[in-house]
């Protein structure tokens, strides 16, 4: 095979540049690396046609059991994706331009990233967007260090009912920082709100909860943003987005910082990425908002048309003294979301949402008759809970795996005394008859 | 054109969504739902369908248009990567971390393991994360693996050195990862002033982070002395793997020093820019710093079966929720064994070529601050045109009306009214020289007439845009 077909040079066209260029070789190029420097091996395999690679790819693709029926969740759902999505994001106009420095050959792209802040804003209730992060996990970093520069502060208290992968995070972030972090055990599957009264002082910059949270609860933050802000800290709340289409923002709830992951609108699965994180924040944070931000303007004709903006807070300007130091983003993947949400729409977003919450709905209740098995009612839930089974849930899920059933999230891995606790996600693509077999399949394996 | 809010009509819809099979739930309590649903579109499919691919039509692109943006890599997105990637998209990450799960991910995990050794073969490197999720992760995981190496030796560190001619997150990413900067200016040869650098060094420096080839495009014959003198003073080297595609199987950064990598696997290994993103940042380390590396890890066992690291000691923790931006993983695997060793090594002679080609081209028409043989970009000056009124950001756009996206402009910001060109290897010849004499006449227009360029361009969807307006009213989200 030809192994060059993406460097298009013939000999001749080689030679005719060497000699504009002045060397005898291409070789002489690499004259200013020292000689004992140069590489001593290079053991990269002999190459292949694009038919044999993807051919390669389709057999490590087959080494992965595609005919699992999924009821995991945390953090990325298996939700529908209509076809425009794929057919439009996959416009190369779109996914083969750069960063959109260059305004006037970029309105494509910075409109659509317009329209996508628009679009978060109005989900999560606030004023402000960015044009995205990497994904929900270091949004959530991103929202504590933006609380901490707007405060002056130096505490972070999270809720542990947040994810565990973005606690994680937020803590690697935080790692180096003269920041502490305090952590606050669950109660119930719930913010151990006592506990969260104790903590609140002077030096809190930020309180971060999650919406539904890790264990499938629903909470009103409303109260809790009260308290929060007499104590004048900031509430940073991590929400699903597909949930807000039924459960009210976060905005509307009081929270001063939104975040999340977007992969539910509209981004694959595909292995944990790429998705890409989201967020959104009452316009007073503006200045320490992170990453891109496109803001509408005119043209020398007064024509409207978008920038990149309020750039004097991004690294390539302000270097050590940056908000972030973010650079590329994930603007694919928030096109998508963007796609994803006009096509399904104001009243669609509020279906698939009440779908969702139908479809776990019924396997709560499904699941509630099996014979030692009980759910968690400490709150209302989306589209995941949490189960108490009556041994480990380890070896069941490891089981039942074996018959093509991921089952749901044991929590064991993740919390103290909660071995026997699984977490059970439904989405709206998972029919009856799944649920039943669910259900069926859980009964007979414990 | 309108937006997509500006199009909707009360009622219309995009898609429609599956039938329910199980009975309506009881309601949330009040205090849970939303009052009303969030003010999205509501459009039709079709509607939907001609608003983004008009909008589309109103951005440059690689496969539309040259795009020599330097320093970003622009170069052609194999199609084949797209087909592979979509291969993936049902598998669900979660699922190689449930008990026993990993034996039905064996395809991903073992893609990500070999990849993995593939980028440590190619950087000198012994062990890397897929984790990162942009360039500017990888800076900051790196940057927190060598806080973590100086922490479990007892060393007190304070400041990461790096050169004024830097990208702008390798400061940022130091400042996050807890540490003092210091810059240390370029000299007249075009790199990092070595007895400036030598002044600079003391025992409380963590880090030297370093581009190389910099971002004049120069390799930094140096680079093995500058490496020398951290070590003896127990500083690590940061590779910025920006410019990587230059020198794939020529040099690697693991043999003149460097103690860890981030790779950009869209810039290198040829996945697409997305307009701005999804990148992919993986992060490779010497031996020493294996230890630090975050979770979870993917190894290998003696059967040869692959599996999930979720704990360890030492680890700096988790960098991002899964595994990295695997889509932009297979991208970059399928790459790379799709071109091979051969494919890779001609990737970056024809890279460093094709800038040599277009720097001696133009060379007459525009000041070269820094005249030396380059590897895969060029930096020129507009300071001649200067004289007439014109700026580099003129330049551009004048370029935009001639259908070519411009060159960076303004970086790096040592070189003043800088442009910036990488042509990348996958650029013909003709190509090139259609550009160049464009660029040729740019710098004649300057002389004969300044006003064309400072009035272009005149054949987008919009003329100039007024930037201290955007900045000042912070419109940021359509309000109707």
């Amino acid at each position: 095979m030809n192994d060059s077909h993406y460097c298009p040079h013939t000999a001749e066209e080689i030679r005719e540049m060497l000699s504009v260029v002045g060397a005898s070789s291409v070789e002489e190029l690499f004259a200013p690396i020292p000689p004992e420097l140069r590489a001593k091996t290079f053991n990269i395999p002999p190459g292949m046609s694009e038919f044999e690679t993807f051919a390669r790819m389709q057999a490590i693709a087959a080494d992965n059991s595609a005919a699992m029926v999924n009821f995991i969740g945390g953090g990325y759902y298996d939700h529908i994706i209509p076809a425009v999505v794929d057919h439009l994001s996959g416009r190369a106009e779109f996914y083969t331009a750069y960063t959109p420095y260059q305004p006037e050959c970029s309105q494509g792209t910075l409109q659509a990233l317009f329209e996508y802040q628009t679009a978060i804003c109005r989900l999560t209730g606030l004023d402000v967007s960015n044009a995205s992060l990497y994904d929900g996990a270091t949004a959530c970093a991103e929202a504590a260090m933006m609380a901490l520069r707007a405060t002056g502060r130096n505490r972070v208290v999270v809720d542990g009912c947040v994810s565990p992968f973005s606690r994680q995070v937020l803590k690697t972030y935080l790692y180096n920082q003269d920041v502490e972090v305090v952590e606050i055990t669950p109660l119930d599957g719930l913010l151990n709100r006592a506990a969260l009264a104790a903590v609140l002082d002077e030096r809190v910059a930020a309180v971060l909860v999650q919406n539904p949270n890790f264990f499938g609860c629903i909470e009103d933050l409303s109260p809790l943003a009260a308290q929060i802000h007499a104590a004048g800290a900031l509430l940073v709340a991590s929400v699903y987005p597909v949930s807000l289409g039924l459960i009210r923002s976060p905005g509307e709830m009081g929270a001063d910082i939104a975040v999340g992951d977007g992969q539910s609108l509209g981004n694959p699965l595909s292995f944990g990425g790429p998705s890409f994180g989201f967020i959104a924040a009452k316009k007073a944070f503006i200045r320490n908002m992170p990453g891109r931000i496109v803001g509408e303007t005119v043209d020398r004709n007064g024509k409207r048309g978008f920038v990149l903006t309020l750039q004097a807070r991004e690294q390539h300007i302000k270097r050590h003294k940056a908000t972030s130091n973010i650079c590329s983003n994930q603007g694919l993947c928030a096109l998508r979301g963007l796609i994803f949400l006009s096509a399904v729409g104001r009243d669609g977003l509020a279906d698939l949402a009440r779908l969702n919450r139908d479809k776990a709905e019924y396997a709560k209740a499904r699941m509630a008759l099996i014979p030692g098995v009980a759910v968690l009612q400490s709150a209302p839930a989306f589209n995941e809970f949490t189960l108490f089974l009556p041994g480990p849930a380890a070896p069941i899920v490891t089981e039942m795996l074996k018959q093509g059933i991921a089952a749901g999230v044991p929590l064991g891995d993740y919390y103290e005394d909660s071995a026997n606790a699984l977490v059970v996600t439904v989405t709206e693509k998972r029919t009856k008859k799944e649920i039943d077999r669910l259900a069926d399949a859980l009964q007979a394996n414990i | 054109m309108e937006l997509i809010y500006e199009k909707s009509v009360p009622g219309r819809r995009g898609v429609k969504l599956p039938a329910s099979d199980v009975p309506v739930a009881a309601p949330l309590p009040e205090a849970l739902l939303r009052a009303e649903p969030a003010g999205l579109a509501e459009v039709s499919e079709l509607d939907l369908v001609r608003h983004f691919t008009n909008l589309s039509r109103r951005n440059f692109s690689l496969d539309t248009n040259f795009y020599p943006l330097g320093s970003c890599t622009m170069k052609y997105n194999a199609k084949v990567l797209e087909n592979a990637a979509a291969l993936f998209a049902p598998f669900h990450p979660m699922t190689a971390l449930l008990p026993g799960g990993e034996e039905f991910c064996q395809g991903s995990l073992g893609m990500l393991y070999d990849l993995g050794q593939m980028l440590a073969d190619i950087t000198g490197m012994d062990e890397v994360t897929t984790q990162p999720l942009a360039g500017a992760h990888g800076e900051l995981t790196g940057i927190l693996l060598i806080s973590a190496y100086h922490r479990a030796k007892g060393n007190r560190k304070k400041y990461v050195l790096v050169p004024d001619s830097s990208h702008g997150t390798n400061p940022a990413s130091a400042a996050i990862a807890g540490y003092e900067v210091i810059t240390v200016p370029t000299a007249s040869y075009g790199d990092m002033d070595m007895e400036l650098f030598r002044q600079a060094m003391n025992d409380e420096v963590a880090a030297v982070m370093m581009t190389c080839p910099n971002t004049l495009g120069l390799f930094n014959p140096h680079i093995k002395e500058i490496s020398d003198i951290a070590h003896s003073f127990d500083a690590l080297m940061y590779y910025d793997g920006a410019n990587l595609n230059a020198i794939m199987g020529k040099v690697k950064p693991g043999d003149v020093g460097f103690d860890v990598v981030h790779v950009n696997l869209h810039k290198t290994f040829g996945t697409p820019h997305g307009g701005g993103g999804p990148g992919a940042g993986p992060v490779g380390v010497k031996k020493a710093l294996i230890p630090f590396l975050p979770l979870p890890r993917i190894v290998m066992d003696d059967n040869g079966a692959f599996g999930l690291q979720t704990s360890r000691p030492g680890a700096i923790g988790r960098a991002a929720n899964f595994y990295g931006n695997f889509g932009i993983m297979v991208r970059a695997y399928a790459y790379i064994i799709m071109l091979g060793r051969e494919g890779l090594i001609r990737v970056s002679e024809h890279a460093v070529l094709n800038a040599n080609y277009i720097k001696e081209r133009l060379k007459p028409y525009f000041d070269l601050p820094y005249d030396q043989t380059c590897m895969h970009e060029c930096v020129f000056s507009a300071s001649r045109q200067l004289a007439h009124g014109v700026h580099a950001i003129d330049i551009a756009k004048f370029l935009i009306d001639r259908g070519y996206h411009p060159p960076t402009v303004y970086f790096p910001l040592i070189v003043k009214e800088a442009i910036m060109i990488e042509p990348t290897e996958t650029e013909s010849k003709a190509a090139m020289d259609a550009f160049i004499e464009v660029m040729i006449e740019a710098a004649r227009t300057a002389g004969s007439d300044p006003q064309a360029l400072l009035d272009a361009p005149l054949t987008m969807p919009v003329s100039r845009l007024d930037e201290t307006k955007a900045a000042r009213e912070q419109n940021v989200c359509c309000l109707v």
